[in-house]
Parts: structure tokens; C-alpha cells; sequence
């Protein structure tokens, strides 16, 4: 039995896999509509999604798999105090697979050690989310067509941004890498990302808090949202929202061929007015996800076309 | 200074200065009911300054703990007054219940029962991350 907490857990050979699998659920999608007939998907979420939720219920849908589970933390047994290793003992016993996203790091991890069903990490605190970083993959490969000799531009909340921790883990794995970050001080990556996956690895990396002076060298912006609820102090949050905003002056820097990728929602640190621009991939991005997560819910259950 | 020499028990030498006490505290010597001498700052020739414990009962200490806060430091088991063994200490792979994850964050602040787990993830500069949440200790 696999699960899924870190995306280091996928192989590049199974990433490779995975990506094969989604393509051609796109191009043959009825050829895959009963492969989990019978099979059970429960969505413990523990804080509030929307993408990630919905698409990893889609996805079991569209497999022709039944779907159950919460969408908050309110309306399950840890409103009560229950344990993540009780309440995870209990519902591996109702469904197949499990897709869990609390808003404490580690809790798939310890989810994983009480399930006798597959675990998958679907965003745990400020810390990694693999099935977006796989939906990323799967938008790279699609957009720019290649994971190697990339320079891939992070800006905003690097510090508590796990869809940031998790594509630079993925990301490391691939040659010709040079990573570009941007944020204000009080938002850099945190250490176990930066020494771990940059600095031990001999990546190349650039650290700014000027998102103009970097825009004409990437080949991928990845924004993302300053996180209102990884806050403990509102002030620091209010002082930091609106540190950096993308318009189209600042696409006027940027090359013809770089893409600008967000795991979404988007607060206001995307202009509206860069949704028309062809290099804006987000809403295509959000499309991947309900395919690359299909194939993975495939390969954990053991199931083909 | 004079501390009495010890007939029966262990001598934890060569401990950086400044780091006898959290060694003293995460061994849990405080525990003991037997003598237990910290000496700060004892002028040595190999280190300048360095830490000496000496507990006066033949225990037997966690060398992983040792190993974690100072693997440099050494530990001499005494019998009749005469060292009989000098212990190696080992660079623990993992840490279990040893220090707490300080993360507010990290799963181990709510979940009951669940043991605070530290990994050994980079060995030449002996960084130690929470199997959780990944923070260093602090």
C-alpha cells in the first residue's frame, strides 16, 4: 500500500507515469469512466478548499467511484477533540482511499500511520501539497513542454506557500534548474526548503524582493497568495497582503514565451487584467488537476483502464 | 575547586562550555537522588574552556542524547574508583522524545499521545528536523 504525504514519495519515473496516464484520460476519457466503479473516496478536510476538494471529488466521479467525506473541520468528530489517529482508524474502515488536508503539518503523516487504506496529503499547514505540485507538473509539461533548464520565478508567501515547498522539492530533481525568489524578508522560504532542496543540492538561486528587476530572465512566475489564515497576528498579515501585485506593466517585462502559474484562489495579487494575457496559465492549471489526480487515485487503488 | 572523585558511577568529559547544563537537563540528572556535579568552565588544554558531569551512582545514561547535544563530549565509567570503560557516543539518527517540536504549527502540538520525533537530515552539519513539520529544534 502507497500513500502520497510528500511529493518526493513519486519517483520522476512515476511522476512520468502519472503525466502519461492524464493525457490520455483527456484524449479518452469514457475509456476510464468505470475503473473505480465500487470504490470509495473520503475527502477529510479539516480546513476549507475548494479546488483541491472538489477536484479530487471529481476526479473519483469521473472514475466512476463514490465519493464521502467533510469539507471543515466543524463538521466532523475533531470539533469534539478527536484524534487524527482516531478518526482516521475509524474512516479507513468506510472507503478505499483517502485524500486529507488539516491545517497542522505532519497530520497526513501521522493519518498515514493508523490507515490500512492509502493516505493522500492534499495540503497540510505551510507545508507541502504534492497533488498541486503534480498539477503543476502536468501544466509545465503541457505549457512549456519541458522540466529540465528552467528558471522558475516563486514570489509572495514563500514561507508558509507549501505549493511552493513541494514544486521546488520536485522541481530539484531536475537538471538546469535556477530558482528565482521573491518575497518581502519576513516571507522567505523556510530552511528546511532552502538548505534541503537548493543549498545541499548546489541549485542555483537568486533571492529579490523586486519582482521588475527578475521578470525578463523567467520562464515561469509562480505566484501565490499572501494566506491570511497561516497568521497568528492580523497586523502582520494587513502589513504584508499586498506586497506584491502582477499587472500587465510588469508582464510588459517579461518574455513572450514565460508562463504565470497560481495554485489559486487569487486574492489581489494578480491583476484581473492578466487573466486575458496567453501567458496566464492559471485557470488551464486548475483544469490539470481534476486529470493528474485521477491518475493518481488509479495508481494508489492498483487500478488501469 | 574540589569536587570528590567518584568510587562507583560515570564522568561525562570534554563537554563544550555553556552546554553541560542542557546536557544535565535532557538527561534528566535532576532526577536522581544521588550526588551529581556540573562544573562550568573548566580550563582544559585541548579545548580552552569545556563542562564536566560527574554522577556519583553506577546509571546508565542515553548516549543518543549525548550524541545529539555534544558528540565531541566523552563518558567514563568509573568501578572502584578506576575507569573501566570509555563509552563511544554515537550520532543519533533519530531523536524520540528527547526535545519537543516548538512549531504552533506542527501536528505535534495538538495531536495527544503522538511522540516528538526528530530525524537527522544532514549529517556533516548535524542538523536535526521534526519528522513532522521539518522545523529544527529550537
Amino acid at each position: 500500500m502507497r500513500n502520497v504525504i510528500d511529493v518526493l514519495d513519486l519517483s520522476v519515473e512515476e511522476i512520468e507515469e502519472l503525466i502519461a496516464v492524464a493525457d490520455d484520460i483527456m484524449a479518452n476519457p469514457t475509456k476510464y469512466q468505470e475503473v473505480c466503479k465500487h470504490k470509495i473516496l473520503a475527502t477529510l478536510f479539516f480546513e476549507p478548499s475548494t479546488r483541491t476538494r472538489l477536484s479530487f471529488e471529481s476526479a473519483m466521479l469521473s472514475l466512476g467511484g463514490e465519493v464521502l467525506g467533510f469539507s471543515e473541520a466543524s463538521s466532523s468528530s475533531a470539533a469534539k477533540g478527536e484524534s487524527i489517529a482516531d478518526t482516521v482508524s475509524v474512516v479507513s474502515g468506510y472507503a478505499d482511499i483517502i485524500a486529507m488536508r488539516h491545517p497542522k503539518e505532519g497530520a497526513p503523516l501521522v493519518a498515514s500511520a493508523h490507515s490500512c487504506v492509502p493516505i493522500i496529503n492534499a495540503g497540510d499547514g505551510g507545508h507541502y501539497h504534492p497533488t498541486q505540485t503534480l498539477t503543476d507538473l502536468l501544466t509545465i509539461r503541457h505549457e512549456i513542454g519541458r522540466f529540465d533548464d528552467l528558471t522558475i520565478g516563486f514570489c509572495g508567501d514563500l514561507k508558509f506557500g507549501r505549493t511552493v515547498h513541494s514544486l521546488i522539492e520536485a522541481m530539484s530533481r531536475y537538471k538546469g534548474i535556477k530558482f528565482v525568489l521573491i518575497s518581502p524578508p519576513e516571507l522567505k522560504l523556510p530552511s528546511f526548503v532552502k538548505e534541503e532542496f537548493i543549498k545541499n543540492k548546489g541549485i542555483e538561486y537568486v533571492q529579490t524582493s523586486s519582482l521588475e528587476e527578475v521578470m525578463g530572465e523567467l520562464d515561469i512566475l509562480y505566484m501565490t497568495r499572501v494566506q491570511k489564515e497561516r497568521f497568528f497576528n492580523e497586523e502582520d498579515y494587513l502589513r504584508l497582503k499586498d506586497s506584491f501585485v502582477l499587472t500587465e506593466d510588469k508582464m510588459a517585462l517579461a518574455r513572450a514565451d514565460m508562463r504565470v502559474l497560481h495554485p489559486l484562489p487569487r486574492v489581489n495579487e494578480i491583476d484581473t487584467a492578466v487573466d486575458n494575457d496567453p501567458r496566464a496559465s492559471y485557470f488551464r492549471q486548475a483544469h490539470y488537476g481534476r486529470y493528474i489526480r485521477m491518475a493518481l487515485i488509479m495508481k494508489l487503488l492498483e487500478v488501469s483502464a | 575547586m574540589n569536587i570528590d572523585s567518584i568510587k562507583n558511577g560515570i564522568v561525562i568529559d570534554h563537554i563544550a562550555a555553556g552546554k553541560g547544563m542542557q546536557l544535565y537537563r535532557l538527561l534528566k540528572l535532576d532526577e536522581l537522588d544521588c550526588s551529581v556535579a556540573i562544573i562550568k568552565n573548566v580550563a582544559s588544554k585541548k579545548m580552552g574552556r569545556k563542562d564536566i558531569i560527574k554522577v556519583d551512582a553506577a546509571i546508565e545514561v542515553d548516549l543518543d542524547v549525548i550524541g545529539f547535544v555534544d558528540p565531541e563530549a566523552t563518558v567514563n565509567v568509573i568501578r572502584d574508583s578506576k575507569l573501566v570503560e570509555k563509552k563511544t557516543i554515537p550520532t543519533p539518527r533519530e531523536l524520540v522524545n528527547v526535545i519537543r517540536c516548538k512549531n504552533p504549527r506542527c501536528i505535534t502540538s495538538v495531536e495527544p499521545g503522538l511522540n516528538h520525533v526528530f530525524k537527522l537530515t544532514d549529517e556533516k552539519n548535524k542538523v536535526y528536523r521534526c519528522l513532522y513539520c521539518e522545523s529544527k529544534p529550537n
